[in-house]
């Protein structure tokens, strides 16, 4: 009898009651805590605070032990709780050349002022398992060696340094842009500025941003960039409270940026110079801002009157796919019934089944 | 009686979910697209705690629009006991702690994806679609800035197209759903994915239709009494799905019948897909073939045993 999704108070609770148990998984374990995921687990935390928009790194752990580990379903999560969050004050643009660098390189240079910095990576680590974490008694505690001297106070731009040549495109804010696009409280619209796109870019899915960066890569819209810049580290953010007139430390965010150099031979209008891809990340999400500054630059296409052909550079293919909230959200709503629609169709090619079987005996009858 | 009104929701959130300032910005969509009927008005959709796809568009339309007192009906695939609508009737017990009921004429808003209920809707009723893909025009062509100009000439030649070129090749028109509709013989307007048997329904409606998209962050709406026509020929006129057969379980020969397997051996009944319309005509004596078949009854029973369980 098909009653599957028939009556589904009650296999609704159920299943309630089953993935409670499941994801408890076998008791005689310790229960893992939100404390240990925010500070094991940090780089699933800091993927989950970007895309799900929501700097907060104890909810963020929570939607993590809550979903199972599964980052697309602790990302919508978050997703669903912003909305109930009410906006007391919108930040001052923060200053990321202000930052207290933990991680600093650029592969433009061989060297900057304030220094090339690795800080934290697993870049030039072996991919080998390492079976001394799955040992018993733990890895105990580990420490890294400080640093002789502190790092330098001054970290300006790469970008900059090749601005005082006039050599990469200037990048001076807009007085008349008025405010910002709010991709979180407006619909998406088409033509859409750079402060969409990278509004977009910034929630939008990982995987879907990298494989998209990569595909430029590859031809599929060559800009071939260099990473001028990528850093980590804290920022403060500030707001200014109406009643007081002036900027107020409300409190830091770890971000990472990325600033990719790409070339650009000139036009008509313009000397041949270097142009610039931008990606920005809460947390350390270095794989995402790269991507995300190649997608960037290659959704500049228009602007630059390159002549927009392949995916990455194509603006309502890559903003209109990239959440990963909406994606997940509309594939996996095929789950849904369909019976009434599949009837409908089911009907249909009966009938003209049936129409095609009396042509073709009429066929074969002359 | 105490003076201050104890709340009948989950205090932790406001009433219906959403603060008051989306509420209030999704009215002033909503009010914009009855002032233009048929027109998609772009709105600010939020995320909601339902995934995109499964209603988050219908969800934000109900939130915005019910009120305390107000009665909900949820109907998914016409059946008031699909897991979804359960899902949907749960979230506003919930968070607006409003009285549900199966009973179409008893609804003061009956949200809905895939049907429009049998029973004729009446003045004061909301009816709000679920809505996937409200633009009609999207399989015809990908690109929003493109369908956008479209509506703005109201260009719906290369629809007309489409649907010729389904008769240059099959003789018929080939939509069974989400058929095409002109809405005040200006807006091309999809029906959700209504099958075509409903699209007559929404033509003169004593009911408000509004329609939520979600994902696309699309409002529309249908206003009482307006001209709703299906897109057609002179030739080719539109015609809406009939049966052969009528419903196993009460006989109505008038209703959308949905088919319901019984074997693995080609055995199968058809029955109504809107259960309250299917269950008030059998509590009115109604019976259909198999209306005393063992089978055909405890699928009928397992239907109306969920239903109690609200």
């Amino acid at each position: 009898m098909y009653v599957a999704v028939k009556g589904g108070e009650r296999a609704i609770l159920n299943s309630h009651e089953l993935i409670a148990e499941t994801r408890r998984g076998d008791t005689s374990v310790p229960e893992v805590s939100t404390r240990q995921i925010s500070e094991q687990l940090g780089l699933a935390v800091d993927r989950v605070m970007a895309e799900g928009s929501i700097y907060d790194r104890d909810l963020a752990a929570l939607a993590i032990k809550q979903a199972q580990g599964d980052l697309v379903e602790a990302i919508f999560l978050l997703r669903a709780y912003r909305t109930t969050l009410p906006r007391l004050a919108v930040s001052e643009p923060i200053d990321t050349a202000d930052m207290l660098v933990r991680r600093r390189v650029s592969a433009a240079y061989k060297d900057i002022p304030g220094g090339q910095v690795l800080g934290p990576t697993y870049d030039y680590t072996h991919r080998l398992l390492d079976f001394a974490l799955a040992a018993e008694e733990g890895v105990g505690e580990p420490e890294a060696p400080v640093g002789e001297a502190p790092l330098d106070a001054g970290m300006p731009h790469v970008a900059d340094i090749l601005d005082y040549e006039g050599l990469i495109e200037p990048e001076v804010p807009d007085e008349d842009a008025g405010e910002p696009f709010d991709l979180t409280r407006e619909p998406m619209s088409f033509p859409a500025d750079r402060d969409q796109r990278l509004q977009n870019l910034a929630r939008g899915d990982e995987g879907f941003v990298l494989a998209l960066g990569y595909s430029t890569q590859r031809g599929f819209g060559g800009t071939h960039p260099f990473a001028g810049e990528i850093r980590m580290g804290e920022v403060s953010v500030e707001i200014v409270p109406e009643e007081l007139g002036f900027a107020i430390d409300i409190g830091d965010v770890v971000v990472s940026e990325c600033h990719m150099i790409n070339q650009f031979e000139g036009s008509a209008e313009r000397p041949p110079q270097f142009t610039r891809g931008y990606g920005l990340s809460f947390g350390h999400n270095e794989r995402k801002v790269m991507a995300m500054a190649l997608v960037d630059r290659a959704l500049r296409a228009r602007e630059f009157g390159e002549s927009a052909v392949y995916p990455a550079q194509d603006e309502e293919f890559v903003l209109y796919h990239a959440d990963n909230v909406e994606a997940a959200g509309f594939v996996s709503h095929l789950k849904l019934p369909h019976y009434v629609d599949f009837q409908a169709e089911l009907g249909l090619i009966r009938k003209l089944r049936r129409e095609f079987e009396e042509r073709q005996q009429k066929d074969a009858a002359e | 009686m105490s003076a201050v009104q104890e709340a009948r929701w989950d205090e932790a959130y406001n009433f219906a979910y959403l603060d008051e300032q989306t509420k209030r910005m999704i009215r002033r969509a909503l009010l914009k697209a009855i002032a233009v009927p048929g027109y998609q008005v772009p709105f600010g959709g939020r995320e909601m705690p339902l995934a995109y796809g499964w209603g988050t568009g219908g969800i934000q339309v109900t939130a915005s629009v019910i009120g305390p007192d107000d009665t909900l009906k949820v109907i998914d695939q016409g059946a008031d006991d699909t897991t979804n609508a359960v899902s949907i009737r749960r979230f506003f017990s919930r968070v607006a702690g409003v009285k549900t009921t199966e009973a179409t004429e008893e609804a003061d808003i009956i949200q809905t994806r895939h049907r429009i209920p049998e029973a004729p809707l009446k003045e004061g009723q909301v009816l709000v679609y679920q809505v996937p893909q409200p633009e009609p025009l999207r399989s015809l062509e990908p690109r929003e800035t493109e369908t956008r100009k479209m509506h703005g000439y109201a260009e719906y030649g290369l629809m007309h197209v489409r649907l010729y070129e389904d008769i240059a090749r099959y003789g018929n028109i080939a939509t069974t759903y989400s058929y095409p509709v002109m809405v005040n013989g200006r807006y091309l307007m999809s029906p959700s994915p209504i099958p075509k048997f409903d699209n007559p329904k929404m033509q003169d409606n004593p009911a408000i239709q509004l329609f939520g998209a979600g994902r696309e962050k699309r409002i529309y709406a249908i206003p009482p009494y307006t001209s709703v026509k299906s897109l057609d020929f002179d030739d080719h006129p539109f015609e809406p799905q009939t049966w052969d057969e009528s419903c196993a379980l009460c006989g109505a020969d008038n209703s959308y019948l949905d088919e319901v397997v019984l074997d693995d051996k080609g055995g199968k009944m058809f029955v109504c897909s809107d259960t309250h319309f299917c269950e008030d005509r059998r509590a009115q004596g109604h019976r259909g073939e198999l209306g005393a078949d063992p089978a055909a009854l405890a699928f009928a029973r397992t239907a109306e045993h969920e239903g109690e369980e609200q």
